[in-house]
């Protein structure tokens, strides 16, 4: 049994019934990541001892005869903006280096009762902020399909972990498409939960009324199985809600009785003719399995990049305050009054994305501005997600491409912000209605890179947009990256 | 300074009684402890952290506007006020801002015997910051106990006229509060903090002045001098033709006197907004109606009642309403003592106690007499047991030892003697030891008792029971 090639499901199952163990698991997996890491780089922290360590304890425990969890040694990578206690957390950020955590995540501790195992901390675009993972102040994350391409962002680490198989599943986190465009650029599959299913405690916040966290899998099943661990109630989290995640379903044999909304608005003028392609070759097999296929209207999507620009960085400027050198993290010891020690450490910890957000949220929240941006912004937020609620009576499931090109070069979007926003377009909508979205691969480009097919459903609708996803891939399998 | 109406409004921060933070299960008795001794990745504000509403927060502070007649928001929010300063751990406080719990309140004050109602324009809860020390070697340190802890802040709308009145602003505010159990108010402790905003205008005028926010105002008569001296700087600008200038000022109460800290120019831009990590804060009415109800008497009512059930004199009342602790051991008094007795309960705690708290510097609650022995003094009293001369030495025996009046009276020979034999037996004895006030008294010479009376407690070494000593003589006489 090829352990890295396996599905979490299979090998929790394995470890449990005594096929494996989880040191061989943990083994195969840190062998994995020596081989293709150094080219792949999507670890800022592989951590090795540590999990090597807790291997050997889950199998001790069988051997004692305990029953084991839901994910008994199913190796697992973790965002670097997710808090998994005495391990360094950075963000990737240079204001975090050196930071140990002091607690665990809820996420975290439902993993640890799960029995899983942590590989290690993978890169991100700093603080989340990008979509190319080229914003990490350490390293630049390559696309394991092709080491040209970026892995998108910002959870690029983590896409590309799950797609090398260098875990059995990663965690990101998605707050304008973070998750689902990666996914979708690596070839696996991102899930990006209702907001409030998932708590966020833990999560080093970004936007607080966007982030959500959710896993990348190589299988729909996968992507169920984490989030029936990771998700429901947290009384830590006083947003997240009293739903529990659905149990994990078997694939329906045909999806007659479903209807599927194809937005007008995402089928635009500059969405890549391949990736087109692929999408509406995606909605074909869907609509061969009985499906009903209609065109929908999402009116508002227009303002959707300008609205987020708006509350996302207006929420970051005060959630990224904290970084102030005085408590914990990078500090600037030349500084030699308190208004050095903010300046000094604030300019040199943070990297210029971060800095451009943080100044927009500032000038947003200001006295003056603030009704004409912040306030206006939330307004057409309410509209966006009143669209989604339209479409949701006429349709189950909304069925649109995950980005508008296939993975992009390095450097082809850092010296333009706006072109690299743009590569958001089709997530954002999601996160500020706060519906459920994952993105699964639909095929690939002529160059041989992965493209996703987004499917989104109302919020806590997770059961019938991953049956939807499973009944896709029994027809359409998806490609496990060799070598 | 008559041509010039002084204009008043107060901001007064009082922290809630709770045994947790704000947000977070980190104890709030910090204060003078172990610097950081209360604190958790939350109010360190580590990464990634997320904020939980206390409940009982919730609920004293709803308490307290309930207490002010308070209208009450079905839904508030809070939201964030953004500011850098090292003692402020997210560089951002949890406050509210425009849509508070409660607003359109008000307190009733008395100034000179005349009543009159000062307006609440609103009260809001938020997180108290933590604390910078600044003189422990060459930097400054940072002490995040007090991070966190639940604070209401009450908003006055600006209508004092006059230093006196926001004396007993504060004063009627602090025992309200007081009552509620919402906040101890103890202003030692910080527990009760207050600014004022101070204006002037011409006598007649309509349009208020330009005002200035005092801070640092750490007791009621800081309160009073700050505005007194605020009020004399102002009337001095505006009548040698200069403007006030808005600003912020602190009160120098060595000195005396107040100084610039900033003016509005300098003021913080906060950039509020609705803070997405927590929830509207929704209000059930039954809830509500459960905390009405559990509502403590509110000394206006209380002293109502102690007039017009308990007899006690409107003066006794007010004393015994000015602070809850006192009001409560009295109440408590008067349960353990027999119905009726309850002026006289109020006398031994006026007369007796109250004294001798203020000289030792005690408060009620560290009294060495347990409010039952003092109503047990009481049943002594009505019982005839002991003369009021007798209750007093009694009482100095309780205030030493701590002890039960009816032992100390057993044990020290002190209870009176009403027995008809013996009491008559002296009186016989003293009429025949003083023949010349006997004829007398036979004679209708009234005033001759007082001799014949002094006589019966000098035999009796004073335990004799006056009234009965009187009724005995008469009889006696008759006879």
């Amino acid at each position: 049994m090829e352990l890295t090639q396996q599905t979490a499901a299979k090998i929790a199952s394995a470890v449990r019934n005594g096929e494996t163990t989880a040191e061989a698991v943990a083994t195969a997996h840190f062998a994995r990541i020596e081989k293709l890491d150094g080219t792949v780089k999507a670890f800022l922290n592989a951590t090795k001892d540590a999990a090597l360590a807790r291997a050997r304890d889950i199998d001790a425990r069988r051997k004692k005869g305990e029953k084991l969890g839901a994910l008994a040694g199913v190796p697992v990578a973790l965002k670097d903006n997710i808090q998994l206690k005495g391990v360094e957390t950075t963000c990737a950020s240079k204001i975090l280096k050196g930071h140990i955590a002091a607690y665990d995540a809820t996420v975290v501790e439902r993993l640890k009762n799960a029995d899983a195992i942590f590989v290690g901390k993978t890169n991100l675009d700093e603080f989340a902020m990008g979509s190319s993972t080229e914003n990490s102040a350490f390293q630049k994350t390559t696309n394991p399909w092709d080491a040209a391409c970026v892995p998108g962002g910002s959870s690029g680490g983590s896409a590309a972990a799950a797609a090398a198989g260098m875990c059995s599943f990663s965690l990101g986190s998605d707050t304008g498409g973070s998750i689902r465009q990666p996914a979708a650029f690596c070839g696996v599959v991102g899930l990006k939960p209702t907001y409030g299913l998932v708590s966020r405690y833990g999560l080093v916040a970004f936007a607080s009324s966007l982030d959500q966290i959710g896993p990348f899998t190589r299988t729909v099943s996968d992507a169920e199985l984490a989030l029936s661990v990771i998700g429901g109630h947290d009384p830590k989290d006083t947003t997240s809600a009293p739903n529990e995640p659905a149990p994990i379903s078997a694939a329906p044999k045909d999806l007659k009785g479903l209807r599927i909304g194809l937005p007008k608005e995402y089928f635009i003028e500059g969405l890549d003719p391949e990736v087109e392609k692929s999408v509406r070759d995606a909605v074909a097999v869907l609509k061969s399995l009985g499906a009903e296929i209609k065109e929908v209207s999402l009116p508002h999507t227009k303002y959707a990049i300008a609205t987020y620009y708006i509350i996302a960085p207006s929420e970051a400027s005060s959630n990224l305050a904290r970084f102030d050198g005085i408590r914990y993290g990078f500090m600037d010891r030349a500084a030699t009054n308190l208004q050095e020690v903010y300046e000094m450490t604030r300019g040199a910890g943070f990297g210029s994305e971060v800095k451009r957000r943080i100044m927009l949220g500032t000038y947003a929240l200001s006295s003056g501005y603030y009704d004409a941006y912040y306030s206006k912004a939330q307004r057409v937020r309410t509209l966006m997600a009143n669209d989604f609620k339209e479409v949701f009576k006429q349709v189950d499931l909304i069925a649109a491409p995950t980005t508008p090109t296939p993975p992009f070069r390095f450097g082809e979007k850092t010296n333009d912000p706006i072109a690299m926003y743009l590569s958001d377009i089709f997530t954002i909508p999601s996160n500020m209605a706060g519906n459920a979205s994952v993105s699964i691969p639909c095929g690939f480009s002529k160059k041989g890179m992965p493209i996703g097919l987004q499917l989104i459903a109302d919020v806590f609708q997770e059961k019938k947009m991953l049956s939807t996803a499973k009944a896709y891939e029994t027809l359409k399998p998806f490609a496990l990256l060799k070598g | 300074m008559n041509q010039y109406e002084l204009v008043i409004g107060l901001e007064v921060h009082c922290q809630l009684a709770t045994k947790t933070k704000l947000f977070c299960g980190c104890g709030t008795d910090g204060i003078g402890q172990t610097p950081n001794s209360r604190v958790c990745p939350l109010c360190t504000a580590q990464p990634g952290v997320l904020p939980v509403l206390n409940k009982r927060a919730v609920e004293l502070a709803f308490q307290a506007a309930m207490a002010l007649d308070c209208k009450l928001n079905e839904q508030s929010i809070f939201a964030r006020k953004n500011y850098f300063y090292p003692d402020l751990p997210k560089a951002y406080q949890i406050s509210q801002y425009d849509q508070p719990f409660s607003e359109h309140g008000r307190l009733t004050i008395h100034v000179n015997g005349a009543a009159k109602t000062i307006g609440i324009t609103r009260i809001h809860m938020e997180e108290d910051a933590g604390k910078l020390v600044h003189d422990l070697g060459d930097g400054s340190l940072v002490d995040l106990n007090r991070s966190g802890v639940p604070l209401i802040e009450i908003v006055s709308e600006p209508d004092m006229r006059s230093s006196d009145e926001a004396y007993a602003y504060l004063t009627a505010l602090k025992e309200v509060i007081q009552f509620t159990g919402s906040s101890r108010c103890d202003m030692e402790k910080g527990e009760m903090r207050c600014d004022a905003n101070v204006s002037v205008r011409r006598a007649g005028a309509k349009e208020f002045g330009t005002r200035t926010e005092t801070k640092n105002l750490n007791s009621f008569k800081n309160v009073k001098d700050a505005i007194d001296a605020e009020f004399r700087r102002q009337v001095e600008i505006v009548e040698s033709g200069g403007k006030i200038t808005q600003e912020t000022r602190l009160w120098d109460a060595t000195t005396q006197t107040g100084r610039s800290m900033r003016s509005k120019e300098d003021a913080h831009d906060y950039r509020y907004f609705p803070d997405p990590d927590l929830v509207p804060l929704v209000a059930d009415p039954q809830w509500l109606a459960k905390l009405k109800a559990a509502l403590p008497e509110l000394p206006a009512k209380k002293r109502a009642r102690f007039i017009g059930e308990l007899g006690l004199s409107s003066y006794d009342s007010e004393v015994l309403t000015g602070d809850k602790a006192l009001a409560d051991y009295f109440e408590k008094a008067v349960a353990a003592a027999p119905a009726g007795s309850a002026k006289t309960v109020s006398n031994l705690l006026t007369t007796e106690m109250l004294g001798r708290l203020n000289a030792e510097g005690k408060t009620v609650a560290q009294s060495p007499v347990a409010a039952a022995h003092l109503g047990g003094l009481a049943a002594l009293i009505a019982t005839g047991t002991l003369s009021s001369k007798g209750a007093k030495d009694v009482f100095a025996k309780m205030w030493e030892t701590g002890r039960d009046p009816k032992a100390l009276v057993e044990e020290l020979g002190l209870s009176q003697v009403s027995d008809d034999k013996q009491v008559m037996e002296w009186v016989q004895q003293a009429l025949a030891a003083n023949p010349k006030a006997a004829a007398d008294l036979k004679g209708g010479k009234d005033a001759a008792i007082g001799s014949i009376v002094g006589g019966v407690m000098k035999l009796s070494k004073g335990k004799a029971n006056p009234a009965l000593v009187n009724k005995l003589i008469k009889e006696a006489v008759k006879a």
